[in-house]
């Protein structure tokens, strides 16, 4: 008698995928321009616990840095990771598509096009030399609007309808808005430093309050799209095929996309755009644990979060003081990292 | 009864391709359609399946199927298509588990009796040493036997097999062909199949139905359906049919 068992997460693994958070964690909040040693941190965070009173060993200014500046940065960074690669992990799931990532339906383009909008504005009304309010919401707003855009194009395909009708629509929406996005760019030169470092992706102004902006999205997303990673793995058969095991796979197709890219806006709107993340911390736990969604959506919001506070870490160290753009981090390590992955998994599985 | 269809018409993009087609399966029974490309038989399969929309009146054990909610319909119906969908790198056991779908509340997991009745799907077909083994890694027979493994592990009495020798040799074909007439047997199933190659299609069926242009144009036991004139009419082919053990044979000749 055999015993069979369905994909589950194995306990090793979401141990790993949690380590991989702490430690991203301590280092975030230990290391920069001031040294702190990861026990302090660590006791320090401890005692942030309600009911918790340690003392941490740190100096008054040193909790403050901890819970001040670096907590909510690296918060944020683990937030923001988490998103985009469930958000690109549910796309390649219900676009049975391994070159999914978060942006496909226009959301990049579109928040871009809202954030440039929201410099020139501000340019226009307040001078230039001040940072523009208000980046985050037209981010949003661009974003929804671009992926709602995709969703109407691709729709009006009628019964012809398929997912690569939906794709296409993305390819075409975000042709139009990165054109807008051009031109207005090349109307107000002198801000294209703010729009460029936008682009490029940042946590610079993290503070609490973009953490309390994306933490419900997060959440919810969460919630809504790991309570369907079963269905996803039946939709791994096809349309007609889950239809005839007697699932809903476009009903489930729309509320997944729908919900992925509202937590997608959500991300980008307090970061900006965040290459590759989306794209491959999903397949990278793909290539390290199996097919099953209902193993890689919770791992790769994991280690997602772990490589983007990580990856955020090395942005604001690296060329200290200065900032790298942290979408050139994530792309200059995570790339030949997934190459590695991909040639040892290959050769485990061949 | 099984299966009950009458009249039934399905027409995609405006061109009508099954036309008043009334067919049935006894419980038990195996009818397998016939008929030349392009004659219907997919359609027909599908419309059974709910997979397309159709006019007319088919009833599944009684039931009519325009009123089962999907689940309902996948747990009396199983459906392996022509050509299924291989998830890559997908490993067996996750894929006859899929099976189970239509027991799993949309959002919740598999119970006890779910692995229970995979278990005995994959003991049943032989599958147990292959349960870890990725489907692409599998050869055309084996892969079939999986595909025949999740259609089992729905629990449906009324198995629906679109072409299900078509990618096999001549030796997997009759041992797929004789694991499911075993099944039949053993589970009570009732078989629909459409198939192209007509000697082995006669010697498996009970009943076959033949199909040319969406109707249905003969009806029966193989030995009144595969006869020299109706294949010369339908199929345009010239064959000579020879009798033989467990039904007639088609020989084409030139």
């Amino acid at each position: 008698m055999t015993t069979t068992a369905p994909a589950r997460l194995r306990a090793g693994w979401l141990a790993a995928g949690l380590g991989a958070v702490l430690v991203a964690a301590l280092a975030g909040l230990a290391l920069g321009p001031v040294r702190l040693s990861p026990a302090g941190v660590a006791l320090q965070l401890l005692d942030l616990l309600p009911g918790v009173h340690v003392h941490s060993g740190l100096s008054p200014t040193e909790a403050a840095i901890v819970t001040q500046l670096r907590l909510p940065r690296v918060v944020l960074g683990l937030l923001v990771g988490a998103t985009l690669s469930l958000a690109g992990g549910t796309y390649q799931g219900v676009f049975r598509n391994p070159l999914a990532d978060p942006y496909l339906l226009g959301a990049a383009a579109g928040a871009g096009f809202g954030a440039t909008v929201a410099i020139a504005v501000a340019h226009e009304a307040l001078g230039g030399g001040r940072t523009a309010p208000g980046v985050p919401a037209a981010a949003f707003a661009g974003a929804l609007v671009a992926v709602a855009l995709t969703y109407a194009l691709g729709a009006s395909g009628g019964r012809y309808r398929t997912p690569a009708t939906l794709i296409l629509a993305g390819v075409a929406v975000t042709s139009f808005f990165t054109a807008l996005q051009g031109f207005l760019q090349q109307r107000y030169v002198q801000e294209i430093r703010e729009v460029y470092s936008w682009i490029m992706g940042r946590l610079t102004i993290a503070g609490w309050h973009d953490v309390w902006l994306l933490l419900p999205y997060t959440v919810g997303m969460a919630v809504v799209i790991l309570a369907h990673r079963r269905e996803l793995d039946v939709m791994s058969v096809g349309d007609e095929e889950a239809v005839s095991l007697g699932a809903h796979p476009q009903r489930t197709r729309i509320v997944l996309i729908l919900t992925a890219s509202l937590g997608t806006a959500a991300a980008v709107s307090v970061s900006g755009l965040i290459g590759f993340v989306g794209i491959i911390v999903p397949h990278t736990v793909r290539l390290m644990t199996g097919t099953s969604y209902r193993v890689i959506l919770p791992l790769s919001m994991l280690f997602g979060g772990a490589f983007l506070a990580l990856a955020d870490l090395a942005a604001r160290t690296l060329l200290a003081p200065n900032e790298v753009p942290i979408g050139v981090v994530t792309a200059f390590f995570g790339a030949p990292f997934f190459v590695v992955v991909l040639r040892t998994s290959r050769r485990m599985t061949s | 009864m099984s299966l009950e269809v009458r009249e039934v018409s399905v027409s995609l993009d405006g061109h009508e391709i099954v036309r008043q087609v009334s067919l049935s399966v006894a419980d038990g029974e195996w009818v397998t359609v016939i008929g030349p490309n392009g004659a219907g038989k997919s359609t027909l399969l599908r419309a059974v399946g709910g997979l397309v929309r159709w006019q007319g009146a088919i009833e599944l054990f009684g039931r009519p199927a325009a009123a089962l909610g999907r689940r309902e319909r996948a747990r009396l119906v199983a459906m392996v298509p022509q050509d299924p969908v291989v998830p890559p790198g997908m490993v067996v056991v996750e894929y006859v588990l899929l099976g189970r779908t239509p027991y799993i509340p949309p959002l919740g997991r598999e119970s006890a009796a779910d692995l229970a009745a995979v278990d005995a799907v994959l003991e049943r077909l032989d599958l147990v040493g292959f349960a870890g083994r990725r489907l692409e890694s599998l050869s055309g027979g084996e892969r079939q036997r999986v595909f025949l493994a999740r259609a089992l592990a729905q629990g449906a009495k009324l198995l629906l097999l679109d072409e299900p020798t078509t990618a096999l040799d001549i030796g997997h074909q009759q041992e797929v062909l004789e694991l499911v007439d075993q099944l039949r047997r053993d589970a009570g199933l009732s078989v629909l199949a459409t198939m192209h190659d007509l000697s082995i299609a006669g010697e498996y069926a009970d009943r076959m139905v033949l199909l040319a242009g969406g109707r249905v144009v003969a009806a029966g036991p193989p030995r009144e359906v595969l006869t020299q004139a109706l294949l010369a009419e339908h199929y345009r082919a010239r064959v000579r049919v020879i009798d033989g053990e467990h039904g007639p044979l088609v020989v084409p000749v030139r």
